[in-house]
């Protein structure tokens, strides 16, 4: 394998593994202390049940997305030591204040997993509190560094040389807003309808029902409604990227002419050598609408774009896809949960609704390491939009295939043992968790 | 601003190697301790390290971000020609972290344990033995930005018998300080006199792996005796070190374990102290005297300015946090064991 090609598996690797543990160490704390709050309200136990159970999957995941964000901050430079050297200073401001959210975020969470019944019960639900906002800071101040590489600010590029910088600039750069809500959104959308697909599945089988009810509930609600606020920044973000990186926008709709009243391609099999869609759905006029705000307005097509400048087609295109696919099947889902939660109560008892539930376990990670894909794939062949080429960012070491090959199997092995993990604190629950079927101690 | 930035990049190293280490000790111990005496360790151990384990770690985080951000030719260079001990010590660090989750966590004690524990005990040795490489390669001169094969450019430049030797020492401190942080978690006195046992013979280990390093310095021409005993600074900071150890030496039995853990911690800073101090402002020394500096080859005054200031904001909000987790789950229980 080319190392070029290993090296920007293996980051996309990296990334994509992290993403998942970051996301669910960010949003699970949330749910961990409405869970407490309730808790702490009503004092009906299984509340309390609820919450240690998800403090267990907290730290798994914290644990494991911490090693793996530690990874990535030397990969950074093991992979692309070019783009370190001269992007570090710049885009440095958001990881150096990312490093205290996560310190925070650590010592916080070193308390409520160990605080039981050690601490003031309001101080201990406080630090479960602590445990989230940071770790969602530390999630916007990281895609905050990531949308600078999107829309670099913070420099003059002249003559080759990065002058006059300005890291605090480069931090509010004009992509960070756009990004930082949309991940963020994602998260809690990714998170919460992969909890409630869990606990529905253990609903329909019947086991710990009243503790899993509970559970499902507080999950399923973040994520529908979270699900339901993501089109609008979704909307935010592509006239963002319209107006930003017209190439990246062209290859999400594999949009190849620059056209006034241009269509929205729905599915298809872009031919980049005719610089045509196949088997599309085109809907007139609603391209030209979604990011000018006008049916008739113009929108830039790769044929603006020099060949050399244009990222791939194809996986720019199907990504973008199956991210909004994916992210309009929770919305249905989502729509239906409200509807049974206002008008029609007897839905919440009925089985279709918790398999629908069930089936979109995994939705929203696909959508989400899909949207990445977008962003990352789309930007290409920059690693910083219109000033470096990810070609020219590469480590000189040969070689670079067996490391992607070591890493691979690391964490193939860690995703295998970590779902190992969640199987047994999840079969479980019986056991170690709820109440009301626990075997009592003494 | 670029002092405050260089004491914070110093500190969070010494912290690293301070609670970090200590760490890595626990399961090197481990790994040292026979099959009868394993889980007797194991359980001391964790009671103590449990609530702040996390927050031992990200002291290397903050170094490597205050490296990027501030110093990014340092941090480039060594990324480029140490890439394999990096990766090595990388892949320590992610067994070992998700190992110590998964052996805690797991909610079915079986014979999955069998597998994580190796994996943890392992690599608990593997990733500061590459710590100590890695430190010991940015010194030695071997880095060599001229090379044109494979070998001498990525291989040469960390592998030689003085880096293995500071590997071995590194990998000894870690033992050293974790048995010193265990004396004070002992339950009763069987314990606490097998423990004092073992903390004796760490400190001989240790002052082996000493004498192994400067053999091999001396072995690969590396003028390391000089760089430590040539300064009056140096000198005295390794004799007070010394002495500080043979205090310790014969303490070990009576004093409390506050103070013993004091001493321990005293030791490692001055050996770091006495093992940067004579380079400074240099911090990677490279083949042909092109010599990475701390002072020359810092970002541009804006980057040093805001992350000095960002870090200053980031201290006023972590270290009261983190001296009130420790003082929660280790003064307040000792306190309380007291009454």
């Amino acid at each position: 394998m080319d190392d070029f090609l290993a090296a920007r598996l293996q980051m996309a690797f990296s990334l994509g593994f992290h993403i998942v543990f970051a996301c669910i160490g960010m949003v699970m704390p949330f749910f961990m202390t409405v869970a407490h709050f309730y808790w702490l309200k009503t004092k009906k136990v299984v509340y309390k049940d609820v919450t240690k159970a998800w403090s267990k999957g907290v730290a798994i995941f914290f644990a494991t997305g911490a090693v793996s964000g530690t990874v990535l901050s030397f990969e950074l430079g093991l992979l692309w030591p070019t783009f370190m050297e001269h992007a570090g200073p710049i885009f440095g401001m958001p990881f150096s204040l990312e490093g205290t959210a996560f310190f925070i975020e650590a010592i916080a969470l070193g308390f409520y997993l160990y605080g039981w019944g050690k601490l003031n019960p309001w101080f201990h639900w406080f630090t479960g509190i602590v445990v989230g906002i940071s770790g969602l800071l530390s999630g916007i101040l990281v895609v905050a560094a990531n949308a600078w590489m999107n829309s670099p600010a913070g420099f003059d590029f002249v003559d080759g040389k990065y002058l006059n910088i300005d890291p605090i600039k480069a931090m509010f750069n004009d992509a960070w807003f756009s990004q930082a809500l949309h991940m963020s959104i994602a998260a809690f959308v990714s998170t919460g309808f992969a909890v409630a697909g869990v606990h529905a599945l253990m609903i329909l089988k019947g086991k710990n029902v009243t503790f899993h009810s509970k559970a499902f509930k507080i999950a399923a609600v973040f994520g529908t409604v979270a699900a339901c606020l993501q089109p609008i920044s979704g909307d935010i973000s592509a006239k963002d990227v319209a107006h930003r990186q017209p190439a990246k926008l062209a290859a999400m709709e594999a949009h190849f002419h620059t056209e006034r009243n241009a269509p929205l391609i729905i599915g298809g099999i872009p031919d980049t050598a005719n610089k045509k869609v196949d088997y599309a759905i085109k809907i007139p006029g609603l391209l030209s609408f979604m990011t000018t705000g006008d049916f008739n307005g113009e929108v830039k097509g790769l044929d603006t774009v020099p060949k050399e400048d244009q990222p791939p087609v194809a996986v720019t295109h199907y990504a973008f896809q199956i991210m909004v696919g994916l992210g309009m099947a929770m919305v249905l889902i989502a729509l239906l949960y409200f509807i049974a939660l206002w008008k029609k109560q007897q839905w919440l008892k009925s089985n279709w609704l918790l398999k629908l539930f069930v089936i979109a376990t995994p939705m929203g990670f696909i959508a989400l390491e899909a949207g990445w894909t977008v962003t990352e794939v789309g930007r290409q062949p920059w690693i910083i939009q219109g000033v470096m080429r990810t070609a020219d960012a590469v480590t000189p070491m040969p070689g670079i295939a067996y490391s992607f090959y070591l890493f691979t199997a690391v964490y193939i092995s860690l995703a295998i043992i970590v779902s190992l993990l969640l199987y047994r604190q999840i079969a479980m629950v019986g056991k170690l968790y709820d109440s009301s079927t626990k075997p009592h101690k003494n | 601003m670029i002092y405050v930035v260089i004491v914070f990049l110093w500190t969070s190293i010494l912290l690293y190697v301070l609670l970090g280490g200590a760490d890595f000790g626990a399961g090197i111990i481990e790994l040292f301790t026979s099959k009868k005496n394993r889980s007797k360790t194991r359980k001391t151990m964790y009671e103590a390290i449990g609530p702040i384990w996390e927050a031992n770690h990200m002291w290397l985080i903050i170094a490597i971000v205050i490296l990027f951000v501030g110093f990014p030719k340092i941090y480039t260079t060594v990324s480029i020609y140490l890439h394999i001990p990096l990766v090595c010590m990388l892949l320590g660090i992610i067994a070992r972290g998700t190992a110590f989750v998964f052996r805690n966590y797991d909610a079915v004690k079986d014979d999955m344990q069998k597998v994580y524990t190796p994996i943890f005990i392992y690599s608990s040795l593997i990733t500061p033995f590459f710590l100590g490489i890695i430190a010991a390669s940015s010194v030695s001169g071997q880095i060599d930005m001229q090379a044109q094969d494979f070998l001498s450019a990525y291989v040469f430049s960390w592998l030689n018998w003085f880096s293995v030797a500071v590997g071995i020492f590194t990998v000894s401190i870690c033992g050293f300080l974790a048995t010193i942080f265990i004396i004070g978690q002992t339950a009763n006195d069987d314990d606490r006199s097998f423990f004092i046992r073992k903390a004796r013979r760490t400190i001989y280990i240790v002052m082996f792996c000493g004498a192994l390093v400067f053999v091999a310095a001396y072995h690969e021409n590396i003028p390391l005796a000089t760089w430590i005993f040539g300064d009056t600074l140096g000198l005295i900071v390794i004799i007070a070190a010394s002495i500080s150890l043979v205090i310790m030496f014969f303490l070990l039995q009576r004093k409390k374990p506050v103070f013993l853990r004091l001493l321990a911690g005293f030791q490692v800073t001055m050996i770091l102290f006495a093992a940067t101090y004579s380079h400074f402002p240099d911090i990677v020394l490279i083949k042909n005297g092109s010599n990475l500096s701390l002072l020359i080859h810092q970002g541009q005054a804006k980057a040093i300015d805001t992350l000095g200031y960002a870090l200053l904001i980031g201290s006023i909000f972590i270290l009261p946090a983190l001296a009130y987790l420790i003082y929660i789950f280790q003064l307040k229980k000792e306190v309380q064991e007291v009454h």
